[in-house]
């Protein structure tokens, strides 16, 4: 179906290449945690809620703990010892714990280990619940249709009102017309909370917050419509900025089937500190594992800030990276959304071409994974007529190559959150196009030495050069010198940093534990 | 006089083609009340040419309706910014001959929005469709301080570098936020010297002229605008305020 012109002996240097970039971080990786990774653990075990003052009981637990400079050794832990002596309120427990004398200092070998196993107990349970959860849907979806026909690209669409309630209403329309896959897109500003807001939003900025609540409601809707229309619609939702742990959790415990989750974007997109984002893509990455939910890359965002064409290598180049993060998470390739984007200023000439190239190439370096196709965004207007000619171009590329997923371009792309009238248009023409197209990709063969063959080892060997220097610099130097996404950043700049915390020699986590399958 | 209408197929025929969508399904009834709708608009003879269920409870249409309604083109205003344009070299040059200093900008994305790669366009060196950003410019010291900028951060880095400009962008503008913003960034600069004296240039995809002049800026950048509007327009700008002889 997608030919791939690239000598395998240079792809296999590639992946070498790209493990050794992430073996260099995960080893720091594996010696911390974060605010993030600790309340997730927390909500695990129960911790929810707000607190007197708004925020949620997790972060004041953990900012407790961290000011009391002892969330090294894991909140898990001082929980387990916090209630041991009873109460119910974590907050007032942990506060009681730290005001005695000598509450710091360790305990007997044996009530040590009594605690330790009653917490791993109890996280068990907990995490047995979540699978449990999991199962469910990946039955309920067994019985169900899924995509319009095999081999079709799952239709994705945005809602992005700002109202979940509106966004359940557009998202049951956009099913009704063939969407497979509905993306809830957050407010604007909270990848850069250190918390998870509560409750059901009605009045967000470009989009509603990504709560648990807000998850329950839009994955109730979408059951009830996917049971009616005998089509499974999947749920997404981001995993990124500060609290990528904590949605993930979230999204497990709701069902969501998939979400946004990269290894850098939160660094290069959002200005969140590198070791912050690198620790907590890791911890959520191993729920994603755990709770079968496929994740999507961002490295369509790459081609928005540089030039689509220049910087394509670096979306292969960093493709291989998030796979080798991923792989370190424990996550199968078949839950690897790669993302990459039909990008490229349509003011050129054989665009179509060069998009086919690298489309194809990106499919075929990940068989086995769904990859995510994007549209066109960047050199969208106001001409809403242009732009609906352009969007059809990427669904044709789309199809031909077998993309896995597919985010339909809107033809309002460069003046508001999608309008239900123009997800109507993207589905109408998109559907049309699958149709038209469905057999294109397996009739058509390029030629060895053709523009798409010569574009594919241009952009490959390019990818090839920037591996070997990251792997030989480093990743942290290599993001310094701006090599992806033309943003720049150091390893102690960006948001988030005093959220990253060393791991005492005796650090506890159990839910981690079971995420590692190392509990027993 | 020069009276104007909608150009259709004929010359002031006052076609016009509308698209939107409905909170009920599509039906009989739904088309009667796309029609009726229209109407209301003050359209005449009006066609609905295409109703579509979007799911079962939408319906979309596509209508053409007339307009009776004209407008003296002779009397439209539009503000718009007017100064002579120079090349890259001859700017330069002609800072260095009459101002003898360069220009001080700082300019930033404000409050939440992220978007940098409209105030990049116009600073970073490459800058924007073959037309040279700011920093390129040996006459300017131009400081850009990206995105997700509060308000008071590009006040104070505009006092401490004593700025001639502050070049403030909003790519975001759901529900008006970029309005919100703005201000309260003027707010701020009210309290401060600066006001009245640093040139405020407002830009984005949804920025105009005339809006930018009603929220209190001196000039106001849309889509496509290239860093030498900007460079231009400061320049000359800055030369009125100085009080210097027109060129
Ligand atoms: C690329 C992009 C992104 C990238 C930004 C990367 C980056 N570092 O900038 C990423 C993926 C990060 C992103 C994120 C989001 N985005 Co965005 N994004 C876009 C996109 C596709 C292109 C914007 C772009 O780069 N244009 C190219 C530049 C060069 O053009 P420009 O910005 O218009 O700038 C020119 C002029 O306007 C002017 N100009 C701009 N600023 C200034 C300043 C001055 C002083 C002057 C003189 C001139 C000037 O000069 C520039 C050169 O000509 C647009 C859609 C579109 N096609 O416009 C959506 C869009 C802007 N994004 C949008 C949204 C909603 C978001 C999010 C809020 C989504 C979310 N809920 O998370 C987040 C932002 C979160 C946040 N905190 O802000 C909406 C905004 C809707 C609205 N009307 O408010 C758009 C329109 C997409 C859509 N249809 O929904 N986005």
């Amino acid at each position: 179906m997608a030919q791939l012109f690239v000598d395998p002996a240079k792809v296999g240097r590639a992946r070498d290449l790209a493990g050794r970039i992430a073996d260099q971080v995960q080893a720091r990786i594996d010696r911390h945690t974060t605010v993030s990774i600790e309340r997730t653990a927390l909500r695990l075990f129960g911790v929810a809620g707000t607190g007197s003052t708004g925020a949620p009981v997790a972060n004041l637990v953990v900012d407790r703990l961290q000011q009391a400079n002892v969330l090294g050794k894991g909140a898990v832990y001082w929980l387990g010892r916090a209630l041991k002596d009873g109460g119910s309120d974590p907050v007032k427990a942990v506060e009681r714990l730290l005001g005695q004398p000598g509450a710091l200092s360790p305990l007997s070998m044996a009530e040590e280990r009594a605690l330790r196993d009653q917490m791993r107990r109890e996280a068990r349970a907990a995490a047995g619940e979540l699978k449990r959860r999991v199962r469910e849907r990946n039955a309920f979806k067994a019985g169900l249709q899924v995509g319009a026909f095999e081999g079709a690209p799952l239709r994705y669409v945005i809602v992005a009102t700002g109202n979940i309630f509106d966004d359940i209403d557009q998202a049951r329309a956009a099913a009704e017309q063939g969407a497979d896959v509905v993306a809830v897109i957050r407010s604007t500003a909270q990848s850069l909370l250190d918390y998870v807001p509560q409750g059901a939003t009605t009045e967000g900025f470009g989009g509603t917050f990504a709560t648990q609540e807000n998850f329950r409601l839009m994955r109730e809707a979408l059951d009830e419509t996917s049971r009616r229309l005998g089509r499974y619609v999947h749920l997404t939702n981001y995993s990124s900025g500060l609290c990528m742990p904590e949605i993930a959790y979230m999204g497990a415990a709701e069902r969501l089937d998939m979400l946004l989750n990269d290894a850098m974007y939160g660094i290069l997109f959002r200005d969140i500190n590198l070791w912050r984002t690198l620790c907590d893509q890791y911890f959520s990455r191993r729920i994603c594992a755990y709770a079968d939910i496929t994740i999507n890359t961002g490295e369509d965002n790459y081609i928005t800030t540089a030039d689509a064409d220049e910087a394509a290598h670096t979306v292969v180049a960093s493709q291989l990276i998030n796979e080798a993060f991923a792989h370190r998470a424990g996550m199968k390739d078949e839950r690897i959304g790669f993302g990459h984007s039909f990008e490229i200023d349509p003011d050129r000439e054989d665009t179509l071409l060069r998009e086919l190239a690298l489309a194809m190439m990106v499919r075929e370096l990940h068989p086995k994974s769904p990859v995510k196709y994007m549209p066109p965004t960047k050199h969208k207007n106001g001409d809403i007529f242009f732009a609906h000619v352009y969007d059809a171009m990427a669904d044709l590329v789309a199809i031909t190559t077998g993309q896995g997923i597919q985010l339909l371009g809107m033809m309002t792309e460069a003046l508001h959150t999608p309008f239900l009238q123009d997800r109507h248009a993207a589905l109408k023409s998109a559907s049309y196009v699958y149709r038209a197209a469905r057999h294109l990709g397996s009739d058509l063969t390029f030629k060895p030495e053709g523009i798409v063959a010569r574009r594919q080892r241009e952009v490959f060997d390019r990818a090839l050069a920037l591996l070997e220097e990251t792997a030989r610099d480093g990743m942290v130097a290599a993001i310094g010198r701006a090599r992806f996404g033309d943003v720049a950043r150091t390893e102690t700049g960006g948001k988030g940093l005093s959220g990253v915390v060393q791991r005492a020699d005796d650090y506890f986590n159990p839910f981690l534990e079971i995420l590692e399958g190392r509990e027993d | 006089m020069n009276l104007i209408r909608p150009y259709g197929d004929r010359r002031d025929d006052g076609l016009v083609q509308l698209a939107f969508t409905l909170p009920v399904p599509a039906g009989a009834k739904a088309k009667e009340a796309a029609s009726q709708l229209v109407k209301k608009m003050g359209f005449k003879s009006v066609l609905v040419a295409s109703m579509e269920p979007a799911g079962e409870r939408f319906s979309v249409f596509v209508c053409y309706g007339r307009g009776d309604f004209a407008l003296d083109f002779d009397r439209v205003e539009a503000p718009e910014v007017k100064h002579p344009k120079h090349g890259f070299d001859a700017l330069n040059a002609r800072i260095a001959e009459r101002l003898g200093r360069p220009i001080v900008v700082v300019g930033a994305c404000i409050g939440s929005d992220a978007h940098t790669t409209g105030i990049d366009a116009i600073f970073n060196m490459k800058g924007y469709a073959g037309d040279y950003g700011l920093e390129r410019y040996p006459w300017f010291r131009a400081v850009n301080l990206g995105a997700q900028v509060e308000p008071a951060v590009l006040v104070a880095k505009a006092k401490e570098l004593n700025a001639d400009a502050i070049l403030v962008s909003q790519i975001v503008t759901q529900r008006d936020i970029h309005k919100e913003n703005v201000r309260a960034l003027i707010e701020i600069l009210k309290g401060e010297d600066l006001w009245g004296k640093a040139i405020l240039v407002f830009g984005g995809p949804r920025i105009d002229h005339k809006q930018a002049l009603d929220l209190g800026f001196d000039a106001g950048f849309g889509p496509g605008t290239r860093p030498s509007d900007v460079a231009n327009y400061v320049y000359y700008r800055l030369c009125e305020k100085l009080g210097l002889p027109e060129e």
